[in-house]
């Protein structure tokens, strides 16, 4: 069989950092080609040579698809043939509808007049295509991540697509719209269309890929074809990262003490909506030392949860009682809960957990300023070694602490997080996806900072839809379905089936009482 | 994945330094060229003690201004009542002084409370009510505007009593009135302003050093210090033999270095640059983001009704037009100054030196015989040129 697509000996740097060296990668029709590799790796400008986004003449090296040779000048030259990438960023206005938004920039029309009844049942052709039964007219903002990301899907079928590009799709799906996406690559295989898809999440390349290439700081170093042989995720980690990755969670040994932080009975509703209530009477408990895992699907109302505890910054009449060491303590404000010891990681680092623009040093103290400004007034001295302190003790790679946060990797930009609500000197830490969009190595050390954190007898809390990290460094683990606590594991006894048995049982239970 | 991470260039301790520094020097640099250039086309009229003094007091009230818009602007707002909202002072005050002969300390601090409650009026909607403060603060310009004309019936108010034109006419004593070329109060103030400026970056160098922070090489150093230094004694020279230090001035550098320092030194100051860069993230991390702009816009009323105080005094009457369009100027200067039209960058002394640039390029031009058609022009043109110039750096 030809390939669709062949890259030869392709090679682009950036000044003096050699981001991709002579990376050969081919593509055969109908095939799912999974390209892996750390952040920083070169997948994303691998992706980015072949979509015009660097034009010919800046990179070194040959694209053909489709036999002939290819000199795109920009993205709309790779899209006019079939080759159409989806961001990890959805490229799509919150306020427009669906069918506005998958024909942006093509609608159907008569001299310049859109022809609304066609774009109206092309959209409706191509959600059933995608499996989504949303109305053409919904407003992309009504719709959640996972949909979205099919929306975009939609999108690009508009188009014709030959050659489908996805940058971490699944990064901010939930397990059941990850697989409901990835069931749609596998049908579109059927149909002829390829696919390359960037993840890091190994399960998902063993589960659905044909062919996997692994790129190393701008190299190809490895490639695997899982129709030939077995796919070992540990081989794959192993040339990711060039280390043997037996231990991907650092050992532990809990020091269990007693309750710091107890909640009961809590309540929350929503914002938008007060009549519906998004937490159900609630109680949860963390133990001094202890790292306490919230399992559940993407909606389950686990960020709304912790988001509420600390100082209601999410929901309304929020009810139930929260005690600290035993003692009632006020979350009515996020000072408040601060005060109280609390800190909360959040799950959007960019959105809402980092100044951008400002530097490593202002984001670390941000939280803290009393501490390093007696009367009001900032002791950039005392400023600046607490902040280099923080620094080395999470080793953070900046240049120095005066660079901006926005400039850093991810893993180091969580670090910076950390960082800032280390100083608050917390009792209990809630960490919302502490490593969504972090790389494997990078995780590794977020982990192990996550196991000191517990050591130094503060209550851990971990929110993750990633199952395998859960199990792998979580002391106890509770699953969280609809608004409720539905179930709860010792680290040791869960396994993901057990987990996912709990929501299940759960959702057939809402089922019932619904039809009832 | 981001691609600008592969690696980190190593960067050498010192070749960071102008490159970084580079921006804010951009500014002053910029100002140089443009008092040089008038300087030369005006044939040394601008450097005129004279001319000097009445700069410094046309632009008294657009600088004072600047600082609570840069405030205003770092939050991610605007407020354009600036202009209403002065001109409605002062005529508060003609009311206070001229019609009910009220004294005028006790007017003056009416008139501070009015400006602070009309801040605190806008504030209200734009911080707690989510309201953006185009809008709020459009209306306000309307209101404000209108209440200025209704208070004065359409008239011009004044004269105001001697003491409170001493505000803007006025100039600090000479306490050796034998001297009579030059003031040498004003120079010794001049001067011990001079060495305080100089002891405080002196001191601070050495408190880094001990502490083993990377500072900039001596010989920049110690130019960067010279230089200060001896255009502050120059400037000192020219205003000090004409007729002294104006008491605006000395208001005015009072404000700027109160300013300064808030901004760059305290916990106030760099919770409203964190609002600014990111409100959802400031607020997660404990900061009260609605207190402080409400807090910001009330700052801000108080400086437009110190404004226009010092205006009225200026111009000795208060009239239903004061005012106008000075929020177009303000806001100019934080734009020229370096300020992001969305927030959280901007420094006071940007403010001060966009400020300074209108003022010179004005004053110059009027000096020119340039009509008020083409300086219009020339200002608009000048104020997109330092924006382009200041996204191009940024996109470097």
């Amino acid at each position: 069989m030809t390939a669709i697509l062949e890259m030869r000996n392709v090679s682009k740097s950036f000044g003096n950092v050699q981001a991709l060296r002579d990376v050969s990668f081919t593509v055969e029709p109908g095939e799912i080609h999974a390209l892996v590799g750390e952040n920083g790796a070169g997948k994303s400008t691998l992706m980015k040579v072949l979509s015009g986004v660097y034009p010919h003449g800046r990179y070194e090296g040959q694209i053909i698809f489709e036999g002939e040779e290819r000199k795109f000048r920009d993205i709309n030259d790779s899209e006019a043939l079939g080759i159409i990438i989806i961001h990890q960023e959805l490229a799509l206005i919150p306020l427009m509808s669906i069918a506005e938004n998958i024909f942006l920039s093509h609608a159907p029309s008569r001299f310049g007049v859109i022809d609304r009844d066609e774009v109206y049942r092309r959209t409706q052709q191509l959600l059933a295509q995608v499996g989504l039964k949303e109305s053409p007219d919904t407003l992309i903002t009504d719709l959640g991540v996972g949909k979205q990301q099919l929306v975009e899907i939609a999108k690009a079928l508009s188009k014709r697509v030959k050659l489908l590009i996805l940058d971490e799709p699944t990064a901010s799906l939930n397990e059941a719209d990850s697989a409901a996406l990835l069931d749609r690559l596998v049908a579109f295989r059927e149909q002829g269309i390829s696919s390359i898809l960037i993840t890091h999440k190994l399960n998902e390349v063993s589960r659905v890929a044909d062919r996997i290439t692994v790129l190393r700081d701008g190299r190809s170093v490895d490639g695997i074809d899982c129709r030939a042989e077995p796919v070992l995720e540990d081989r794959i980690i192993k040339s990711m990262v060039n280390r043997d990755m037996a231990h991907r969670f650092p050992e532990r040994q809990p020091k269990i003490g007693e309750p710091v932080f107890t909640v009961e009975n809590w309540s929350v509703f929503h914002p938008q909506h007060p009549e519906r209530r998004v937490i159900k009477n609630v109680d949860f408990q963390v133990r001094r030392g202890e790292i306490v895992g919230i399992a559940g699907l993407m909606g389950a109302g686990r960020t709304e949860f912790a988001m509420s505890l600390f100082g209601r910054s999410w929901g309304v009449n929020i009810s139930g009682r929260a005690r600290l060491e035993g003692h009632d303590v006020n979350l009515t404000s996020v000072p408040a809960a601060i005060d109280a010891g609390l800190a909360y990681v959040t799950e959007d680092r960019k959105q809402l957990g980092l100044i951008l623009a400002d530097d490593v040093r202002k984001n670390i103290t941000l939280a803290s300023l009393a501490q390093v400004a007696p009367k009001g007034v900032i002791d950039d001295i005392a400023e600046l070694k607490a902040a280099s302190g923080y620094r080395g003790r999470m080793r953070i790679r900046c240049s120095d602490v005066y660079q901006e946060a926005g400039q850093l990797s991810g893993g180091n930009q969580q670090k910076v997080v950390l960082s800032k609500w280390l100083m608050t000197d917390p009792k209990v830490l809630i960490l919302d996806e502490p490593t969504r969009g972090i790389d494997v190595g990078a995780k590794y050390e977020i982990y192990c900072i996550i196991q000191e954190l517990a050591d130094a007898g503060r209550g851990v809390v971990v929110i993750s839809s990633e199952m395998p990290e859960l199990l792998g460094i979580c002391d106890r683990i509770c699953v969280v379905n609809d608004g409720a606590f539905v179930g709860e594991f010792a680290g040791p006894d869960a396994t993901q089936e057990k987990i996912m048995r709990a929501i299940m049982r759960n959702e057939a239970l809402t089922n019932q009482e619904t039809a009832a | 994945m981001t691609d600008k991470t592969v690696s980190l260039p190593e960067e050498k301790p010192h070749s960071g330094f102008l490159k970084n520094n580079l921006r804010s020097y951009g500014m002053l640099m910029s100002l140089f060229v443009i008092m040089l250039f008038f300087q030369i086309m005006t044939d040394g009229t601008l450097l005129q003690p004279l001319n000097l003094t009445n700069l410094v007091l046309q632009n008294s009230y657009i600088v004072i201004m600047a600082l609570g818009m840069l405030l205003v602007i770092v939050t991610g707002h605007i407020d354009l009542s600036v202009g209403s909202v002065a001109g409605f002072v002062g005529a508060v005050a003609a009311v206070l002084m001229v019609r009910y002969h009220i004294d005028f300390p006790l007017a003056i601090i009416a008139c501070l409370i009015v400006g602070a409650a009309i801040g605190a009026a806008q504030g209200y909607w734009v911080a707690y009510f989510g309201i953006p403060s185009f809008i709020v603060t459009l209306a306000g310009m309307l209101v404000f505007k209108g209440l200025a004309l209704a208070l004065l019936q359409g008239q011009s108010v004044g004269p105001f009593p001697a003491t409170f034109q001493k505000l803007s006419s006025g100039f600090i004593p000479e306490l050796f009135p034998g001297a009579a070329h030059l003031n040498p109060t004003s120079l010794a103030i001049g001067a011990v302003l001079t060495l305080i400026l100089v002891y405080a970056s002196v001191k601070g160098r050495a408190r880094e050093v001990e502490h083993g922070i990377e500072v900039e090489p001596f010989g920049v150093f110690a130019a960067k210090n010279i230089v200060l230094a001896g255009v502050l004694m120059y400037f000192t020279y020219l205003i000090a033999s004409h007729r002294g230090l104006p008491n605006v001035l000395v208001i005015m550098t009072a404000l700027i270095a109160l300013y300064g320092f808030m901004t760059r030194r305290t916990v106030v100051g760099r919770q409203i640059y964190a609002v600014g860069g990111n409100a959802k993230a400031a607020k997660l991390s404990g900061i009260k983001t609605e207190r402080l702009v409400f807090l910001t816009f009330v700052n801000m009323g108080v400086l437009a009704a110190l404004a226009g105080l010092i205006f009225a005094a200026r111009l000795n009457t208060a009239t239903p037009k004061a005012g106008l369009g000075f929020e177009l100027d303000v806001i100019a200067a934080c734009f020229i100054g370096g300020a992001s039209a969305y927030g959280g960058v901007g420094r006071v002394g940007g403010a001060v030196i966009g400020a300074m640039i209108m003022g010179v390029m004005n004053n110059g031009m009027s000096i020119l015989g340039i009509g008020i058609d083409y300086q219009q022009v020339i200002k608009g043109l000048v104020l997109l040129g330092a924006v382009c110039i200041d996204v191009y750096n940024q996109r470097r």
